[in-house]
């Protein structure tokens, strides 16, 4: 009776020391899961999340307050790769589109202001006072600021253009994503 | 993309042609001849059987899609119910209770099968769930078997079986006690546990026929002919049959020449209980085995293996129906470990 | 007797052969409008030459080649250019691509091209020039330049050309008719090719459903070793890059990689006929010949098309349609393309046009996958067709990937068998474009990430040198106050001294 007792509470205190110690020796440093997340964020800081910038947003995530599929501009894959490193179920319907589009310029009404130079994060427009400006379509991170930024409206926003080269083949008919089969 | 789905589709724009439907009604033409064996050996009892568990899991099938809010024609249509049932039919003593093959059925479908996801995704072979769900409960009426007619002078007719199914009485005041008898297996079974000698059981007891048991052995040869024929079909691969078989024949070989008088012969092994069956018709079930040619030769192997296992220590006489519901749970397993190289890769072994 | 090696899986479709390989090759009248795209090939697109109105010589230069991996375009009539123009491309998707429109008059005016005097006397580098000027493209089907691999061939230190004679497709037959009738022709061809890679021997595999083509072509090459026909079992897909090669030297073709690690080039019939005719008759790439066939189609017949002619031409010729196609394909219906439209111009790689019936498609709905593993069986790569698409129907285009997806060639094997109807290869063509998409999609965020940390920097630079400039302005500002501070004390200073002297004096 009194060996059992002993041996129990001997071996709960061991391993309670045990894990204890682990505890100390094994604990992960720093929160990496911040700093995943920043590397994928697109660091364009265009606060279309409702963040300031990438980097609180990317703690906001990190802390779970903020989804997964809070960046417009980096779309599904974006939300499919933040889904994976906070381990989440990914709710590809709150996607708000797949496709973010890039902003072009509607050059009549243009009148050269370079507002939108001065917002665009990523110097994806190209023009000078009382120039015509334009959009360089692979710089454009499709953040809408300028959209915002511009007095004629002259900027907007449209999809990607698909060609031949970015042609893909469609889901096969009938196969919906998963999410909306299971409702 | 955003633009709606043009109906294009990709290639290849041709089909060989048939469909699930077909497979699943080739497997129950397969089993016709065993079938009408059975009915000459033993009565009508599987007919009504057959029919009893069709009709129950057809309405199960039914019941369940309505409420999973599936389309219900498409899925009976396909064929993989009535086969399931048919299957588990097959399984049972041909002098049952009507409730027997009801309940087995029901469960099959409803618990083994649509609570998993349907048809292709029930981890375990939904008539041997079945099976082995009425063996466990009703240990009793599932080991009522009826000696062939060929040994014994009562040949349950049609009305008489119809009697006894639905209203549990034979006529002329016989018992069920005193038209039933143990399977070949069931003696040897005893035989062994009380260690007498095979030698004198087979001389002695007139339920032994040439290889497995009277009658057995001949509805084992018509079944060999339908798996044969599937074969030839090619609605089965040649691998789970014949690694389930060679490995049980290997193994009863072995342990007979070792000790003949203890152990019964590698080809009473195979042409009694459901050895043929199981090689065949069930462990060839395509949706809980396994998926690729080196996968189903370990599914075939373990599945013999383990079939002689029960059989020699295990407490029950036949052990397919468990050797199969036990590899179904190796199958991703082994397909994981036994994926094929892929061309112009060299041979490795699969990450993770 | 030569030694051939097994492939794995693989089908029997029905063959469906016959009523076009008993016909011989007839050319097809000028179609009033030829549009010919600049993109008929692997590589970056041509760029125009001609201008509208321009009038052109058949054979003349219409679109230069750009780059390493290119080819140009000729003109495939003497005509008129009436229009370079956004057309629509022979692709499932419809989409537009930049084409020449020539209306021809009829002349059929040969541009001038010279012939080398011997062309298995020049040097191996100049003969891929000549065919890399004449246009020429695979003409199996994926139309990757030719001349870029005869020169990989030698720069690989290739030892062996294999001629695909394979035609394992369906109702194809264009390359049976080839050899049949034209067997001088490619065998020259596939001499000078086999001289321009370098290689010891040439081998010409052709599937053992066409002995009068094997026949025709071993007569042809006869008497010279290094050359060989041999006859390949018939079974679909032999005439593949990867089960050809496996099937005649029991080689693989190692996973991303060319046939040319193994010293060896695969090349078409087609393209072997297209090279002679090049360095023989001075003859760019400007027509081909095509099978129209399917059981839509009135009378199926092989013709000598060329390049640019819309679908509709074709079909015309053949008495139209004897009912309503279901589709109408490019290529075969193992690997063919869907065409949106009959507009649609037949191109360099275009070796048939096939109309099928809905009764030939033999559509049926999807049912579950029952995991009967026909795929596995049919695979002839060795893949697992029904985990991959079950992981592709989660969304799990990675799990797919690591299961092979990329090695996938495309066949249809395990979609012709596939018991329960799933459109397996449409799955696997939809994810492999899912990865693509991701791929690119990833490049373009970091690349975007790069933009955007670049133009921090560059804030930050510009606001450093703008403080900096502040407070240099400061600090003149002060250095400015101090001086007038400094000289007003002086100026005091001098004033009190003045003062002193004033009140001294």
């Amino acid at each position: 009776m009194y060996a059992a007792i002993i041996v129990l509470t001997v071996m709960g205190a061991g391993l309670g020391l045990g894990l204890g110690y682990a505890a100390r020796v094994f604990r992960v440093e720093a929160d990496p899961i911040v700093e995943r997340i920043a590397a994928k964020l697109p660091g364009s800081q265009c606060g279309q999340c409702g963040y300031p910038g990438c980097a609180p947003a990317a703690e906001a995530i990190a802390k779970g307050e903020a989804a997964v599929t809070c960046c417009p501009p980096g779309g599904l894959v974006l939300a499919e790769q933040l889904a994976e490193i906070m381990g989440v179920e990914l709710d590809r319907s709150a996607v708000r589109d797949a496709d973010p589009g890039i902003a072009w310029v509607e050059e009549s009404i243009c009148i050269g202001c370079v507002k939108c130079l001065r917002v665009c994060p990523t110097d994806a427009i190209v023009g000078a006072p009382k120039m015509i400006h334009a959009v360089l379509p692979e710089a454009c991170s499709g953040c809408t600021k300028c959209i915002d930024i511009c007095p004629t409206e002259a900027l907007r926003m449209r999809p990607i253009e698909v060609t031949l080269r970015t042609w893909r083949w469609h889901r096969p008919e009938g196969e919906t994503r998963p999410e909306a089969a299971h409702v | 993309m955003n633009t709606p789905l043009p109906p294009i589709t990709s290639s290849p724009h041709g089909h060989q042609g048939g469909d699930t439907a077909v497979l699943m009604r080739r497997v129950i033409y397969a089993l016709l001849p065993a079938i009408a064996g059975y009915v000459w050996y033993f009565g009508w009892g599987i007919v009504i059987n057959i029919l009893i568990a069709v009709v129950a899991a057809l309405l199960a099938e039914a019941a369940i899609l309505r409420l999973r809010g599936r389309p219900v024609a498409p899925s009976l249509g396909d064929g993989s119910a009535a086969l399931t049932a048919v299957l588990l039919a097959f399984a049972l003593p041909p002098l049952a209770p009507w409730w027997l093959p009801t309940i087995g059925a029901l469960f099959a479908i409803v618990f083994a099968k649509q609570l998993y996801g349907g048809l292709g995704h029930n981890p375990f072979n939904p008539a041997m769930a079945g099976y082995v769900l009425l063996l466990i409960s009703f240990p009793r009426e599932m080991t009522s078997w009826l000696p062939p007619t060929t040994v014994s002078e009562y040949f349950p007719g049609l009305r008489d079986t119809l009697g006894y199914v639905f209203f549990g009485h034979l006529p002329h005041g016989l018992s069920l006690d005193a038209v039933t008898a143990a399977t070949p297996l069931d003696t040897v079974r005893s035989a062994v546990g009380i260690d007498a000698a095979l030698d004198e059981l087979r001389q002695t007891s007139p339920l032994f026929g040439m290889a497995g048991g009277h009658g057995w052995t001949t509805v084992n040869a018509l079944l060999l002919l339908g798996g044969a024929w599937l074969l030839w079909q090619r609605i089965i691969t040649w691998h789970v049959p014949v690694a389930m078989l060679g490995t049980l024949f290997g193994l009863a070989l072995l342990f007979w020449l070792f000790d003949p008088q203890h152990n019964p012969t590698p080809l009473f092994h195979l042409f009694s209980g459901a050895a043929i069956l199981g090689a065949f018709f069930i462990a060839t079930d395509p949706v809980s085995g396994a998926t690729t040619p080196r996968g189903r030769l370990l599914f075939g192997a373990g599945c013999g293996a383990l079939t002689f296992v029960i059989r020699t220590w295990g407490g029950y006489p036949d052990g397919v129906a468990f050797s199969v519901l036990l590899m179904n749970m190796a199958a991703p397993l082994l397909d994981h470990y036994s994926r094929p190289r892929i061309y112009g890769h060299p041979r490795r072994r699969p990450r993770r | 007797m030569f030694r051939l090696f097994g492939i794995r899986g693989g089908v029997h479709p029905e063959e469906h052969k016959h009523p076009t390989a008993s016909r011989p090759i007839e050319t097809l009248p000028l179609p009033e409008r030829l549009c010919v795209p600049l993109a008929q090939h692997i590589g970056a697109p041509a760029e125009a030459v001609v201008k509208i109105g321009q009038r052109v010589l058949r054979g003349q230069l219409i679109g230069s080649g750009q780059g390493r991996v290119s080819a140009p375009v000729h003109a495939p009539a003497s005509g008129k250019v009436v229009a370079v123009d956004d057309l629509p491309a022979p692709h499932p998707s419809g989409l537009p691509v930049l084409s020449v429109v020539i209306e021809p008059d009829g002349a059929q005016d040969d541009a001038d091209h010279p012939v080398p005097s011997d062309p298995l006397a020049m040097a191996p580098e100049a003969i891929a020039d000549f065919v890399s000027r004449a246009g020429i493209v695979g003409l199996g089907g994926a139309a990757f330049p030719s001349a870029v691999k005869l020169n990989l061939g030698l720069s690989g230190g290739a030892h062996t050309l294999i001629i695909n004679g394979g035609e394992c497709e369906p109702y194809l037959t264009c390359d049976d008719r080839l050899m049949r009738e034209r067997a001088e022709a490619v065998i020259d061809g596939v001499r000078i090719m086999r001289h321009a890679s370098g290689a010891e021997v040439a081998l010409i595999g052709i599937e053992d459903n066409k002995p009068s083509a094997i026949e025709a072509m071993r007569q042809a090459a006869a008497g010279d070793d290094a050359v060989q026909v041999v006859a390949v079992p018939t079974r679909y897909p032999m005439g593949s890059e990867k089960q050809m090669v496996q099937a005649l030297t029991g080689r693989e073709i190692p996973a991303g990689k060319l046939s040319a690690q193994l010293g060896v080039v695969l090349h078409n019939v087609g393209t072997a006929y297209a090279v002679h005719r090049a360095l023989r008759q001075g003859r760019p790439l400007v027509s081909r010949i095509v099978t129209v066939g399917g059981g839509a189609v009135r009378e199926p017949r092989n013709f000598e098309v060329p390049i640019g002619t819309p679908l509709k031409a074709l079909f015309d010729a053949c008495g139209g349609f004897a009912e309503t196609p279901d589709r109408v394909l490019m290529g075969g219906p193992m690997m063919g393309q869907w065409m949106p439209s009959l507009e649609v111009p037949v191109v360099k790689g275009t070796s048939g046009v096939i109309a099928l019936t809905a009764a030939e498609v033999r559509k049926h709905p999807v049912q579950p996958c029952i995991r009967c593993s026909r795929c596995v069986e049919a695979c002839p790569v060795g893949l697992l067709p029904l985990e991959m698409a079950s992981r592709i129907r989660k969304s799990d285009y990675d799990a797919a990937g690591k299961l092979g997806l990329t090695d996938c060639i495309a066949c249809g094997s395990c979609s012709w068998v596939c018991p329960s109807n799933i459109p397996l290869v449409h799955f696997f063509n939809f994810a492999k474009g899912e990865l693509v998409a991701r791929r690119a999609a990833e490049e373009r965020t970091s690349g975007l990430r790069e933009l955007a940390e670049k133009r921090q920097v560059r804030l930050e630079k510009e606001a450093r040198i703008k403080a900096e400039k502040a407070a240099q302005r400061k600090r003149e500002r002060q250095a400015r106050a101090e001086a007038k501070a400094a000289a007003e004390r002086e100026a005091k200073k001098q004033a009190r001294e003045e003062q002193k002297q004033e009140e001294e004096a």
